[in-house]
């Protein structure tokens, strides 16, 4: 039953997004890339397309994923999903503690889970140039001997670009996306590299 | 709270800041903070400050915590309820249409274009998130080491998102308390972010 596994899937990445945004990408790639649900160029355009819609990313993907994967009822059993976990724990922590952050183990729990969950958006970033930029699924399919001949050389120059303008000149993610995309429609889409 | 807020008010507001907030997570803050701060007075900033440091703590995104929180302190249960609706409508909407024009037009040779140049944008500013959450943590060997871990489990050995995140739960606790009983100063939080 679809309806059933969405629930349960975005049940569990609600529950282990901690962090918000960007800590969702690797539960995604665990949860819905791994069993095929998903591939890993379709998160990288949910991501995309999460920056120039409204609303958090979290709401934004599962609500994607569901409707992808089984019509706007299973967008709407993806999205309810997602935000049970807030609903539980959140009103939980209001009703019997308020000053659950000034907690000496939570404030650990966090020190230690930040480099980590850092860590698995940095595997994501990797997994996602995978696809993006040498034109393979996953880190298995990578042929090394013939690695350098599989390199997009205008999607990586793309990629450096934008990391430039996002990180040194802190341009605004929305603008980067979109004039990525404008880029990709002229070189491939027009010139057709 | 003296006089009781309509479920029907919290709903809107709380649909006006989903529908205005683009890139999810603190770029709700301002809006959040116009409509209930300012325009209707029903929480104070130092209320606004807790929900938002507590929102980071817990499970889920921030924007869907900080909702709850606030509709839980106004109306309880019901208000949560109101509030995490009013927040998710406006890209469950957007979302769902978003999806099935994309179903439609993705293999058209100039989206495709554009998405190819979408795609590796977005492994860029993957790159700059985990980049800015690592700042904190570049001098602090045992946090580099876990996000190394991290990283090479996740991307090379492909295990499970979630299994690492409660090994990084573990491991904050764990290591949390060696130092509690190492310094005498732990009651500050120590390393804590």
């Amino acid at each position: 039953m679809i309806y059933l596994k969405l629930l349960w899937i975005f049940f569990k990445i609600g529950l282990f997004s901690i962090g918000g945004g960007y800590a969702m990408v690797p539960l995604i790639n665990s949860e819905l890339v791994a069993y095929g649900l998903m591939t890993q160029a379709e998160v990288a355009d949910i991501v995309a397309i999460s920056q120039i819609t409204p609303g958090p990313f979290a709401v934004n993907a599962a609500t994607f994923a569901g409707v992808k994967v089984a019509g706007i009822f299973g967008g709407v059993v993806a999205t309810a999903a997602v935000v049970l976990p807030s609903l539980i724990i959140a009103t939980l922590l209001a009703r019997y503690f308020f000053k659950f952050e000034d907690n000496v183990i939570v404030k650990r729990a966090m020190w230690g889970l930040r480099p980590v969950v850092t860590g698995l958006i940095a595997a994501a970033a990797a997994s996602m140039a995978l696809p993006a930029l040498l034109g393979v699924e996953s880190s298995a399919g990578i042929q090394w001997a013939s690695l350098f001949s599989a390199v997009d050389i205008p999607a990586v120059i793309i990629a450096l670009v934008s990391g430039f303008a996002i990180i040194k000149l802190k341009a605004s993610p929305v603008l980067v996306i979109l004039a990525a995309g404008v880029l990709g429609v002229i070189l491939f889409g027009v010139i057709g590299i | 709270m003296s006089k009781k807020v309509s479920l029907w008010r919290i709903f809107l507001t709380m649909f006006k800041v989903g529908a205005l907030t683009f890139g999810g997570g603190y770029a709700m803050v301002p809006l959040f903070r116009a409509e209930y701060v300012q325009k209707y007075g029903w929480i104070t900033d130092e209320d606004m400050l807790n929900m938002i440091a507590l929102s980071q703590s817990i499970p889920g995104a921030i924007a869907v915590n900080c909702s709850v929180l606030v509709g839980y302190r106004l109306r309880k249960i019901k208000g949560a309820l109101a509030a995490v609706a009013g927040s998710v409508l406006p890209s469950l909407i957007t979302l769902t249409v978003v999806t099935y024009l994309y179903k439609a037009v993705r293999d058209n040779a100039y989206v495709a274009g554009a998405l190819r140049g979408v795609r590796a944008s977005v492994v860029a500013l993957l790159v700059s998130a985990f980049l800015g959450f690592m700042k904190p943590f570049y001098k602090d060997a045992l946090a580099v080491a876990a996000f190394a871990g991290a990283f090479l489990l996740s991307f090379l050995l492909d295990i499970n998102s979630i299994y690492l995140i409660i090994g990084g739960i573990v491991f904050g606790v764990a290591l949390g308390f060696l130092r509690i009983k190492k310094s005498d100063n732990a009651k500050d939080g120590g390393a804590a972010p």
